[in-house]
């Protein structure tokens, strides 16, 4: 394998990393919708945590292999119209990735406040309709990142 | 991403190399998912049950459709008319159909371990079908790495 090809694989496995992690958040946000067990949902939180490190490592990894890989690449230019959409899309997808991460946080150390004051969670207590909304934006962000580069449009 | 798999590949390629990766990305994830769950359950029945639901409604279809992806996409480049694959196809295959078996292991396995839950047991049952999560996500990404990379 060249040096390319193992930054290719590194890019390509960062973007596994990053459909995974969205694939985990999504599971987590249907379980958490009507849940009122404190304890479950603070379970929860920590697989939740560990999705948040996995989602770095592949917002990380596309961005910095992906450009790596355009400036490597004699047949790719870092202004190609599909490469341009896919660092826009990628900032769209990273903004609102982080909004509904940050929701879901607030959730958690509610339910975490619960646990210590032993008050009973209240149904809906652990849903949030504007992350729920952030990570549907975010998703599709990636999705249409992933249509962009098999199809590459305009290249 | 994934673009950069075939510097020029034919467009008729591009739809059934999109169903292979993307079913591909949803059985990792499904298996990371699940697994994550059963390993943070900590006897937890509610989180147990979750984490085994994962592996057979996410993990699960995402292999099936990961798996007629890349038969659709080994047929339409032609690859079957070749005596032997590269080395690259061949590791995707081991780690499918391994990766396949095992996947039924952990799901029967499991299973057995899901309903045992409502008598109290069940606990070690799902906690091997955790372990052989891990196990398919781990040889997951190594074909990942030999489909992008393609060594040999």
């Amino acid at each position: 394998m060249s040096f390319g090809d193992w930054i290719l694989a590194l890019h390509v496995l960062s973007a596994f990393a990053l459909v995974a992690s969205m694939v985990l958040f999504w599971v987590l946000v249907i379980a958490t919708r009507t849940l009122t067990d404190v304890d479950a949902r603070i379970t929860y939180g920590r697989v939740g945590d560990l999705g948040g490190k996995v989602i770095g490592v592949g917002f990380f990894g596309t961005i910095v292999f992906g450009i790596w890989l355009a400036f490597l690449k004699d047949s790719y230019a870092i202004w190609d119209g599909w490469i341009v959409a896919a660092i826009i899309l990628w900032v769209i997808g990273g903004y609102t990735g982080g909004r509904a991460g940050a929701e879901y946080q607030n959730i958690l150390d509610r339910a975490r406040e619960l646990k210590s004051s032993g008050e009973p969670a209240q149904p809906g207590e652990f849903r949030s309709s504007s992350g729920e909304l952030m990570l549907a934006i975010s998703s599709l962000a990636i999705l249409l990142i992933l249509i962009d580069m098999i199809w590459k449009p305009g290249a | 991403m994934t673009s950069m798999l075939a510097a020029h590949r034919p467009t008729d390629w591009n739809f059934p190399l999109f169903v292979h990766v993307l079913g591909a990305m949803i059985l990792v994830g499904g298996l990371l998912t699940g697994a994550s769950i059963l390993a943070f359950a900590r006897g937890d029945t509610r989180s147990l049950r979750l984490g085994y639901w994962t592996l057979l409604a996410v993990a699960l279809p995402g292999y099936i459709v990961m798996r007629i992806g890349a038969q659709w996409i080994y047929s339409r480049e032609g690859w079957e008319q070749l005596d032997d694959d590269p080395t690259w196809i061949g590791i995707g295959f081991i780690v499918a159909d391994i990766g396949a078996l095992l996947v039924l292991i952990a799901l029967i396995v499991g299973g057995i371990g899901v309903r045992r839950l409502t008598s109290g047991g069940g606990h070690g049952l799902l906690k091997a079908a955790m372990v052989i999560a891990w196990l398919v996500l781990a040889a997951a990404l190594v074909a990942v790495w030999a489909m992008s990379g393609k060594p040999g």
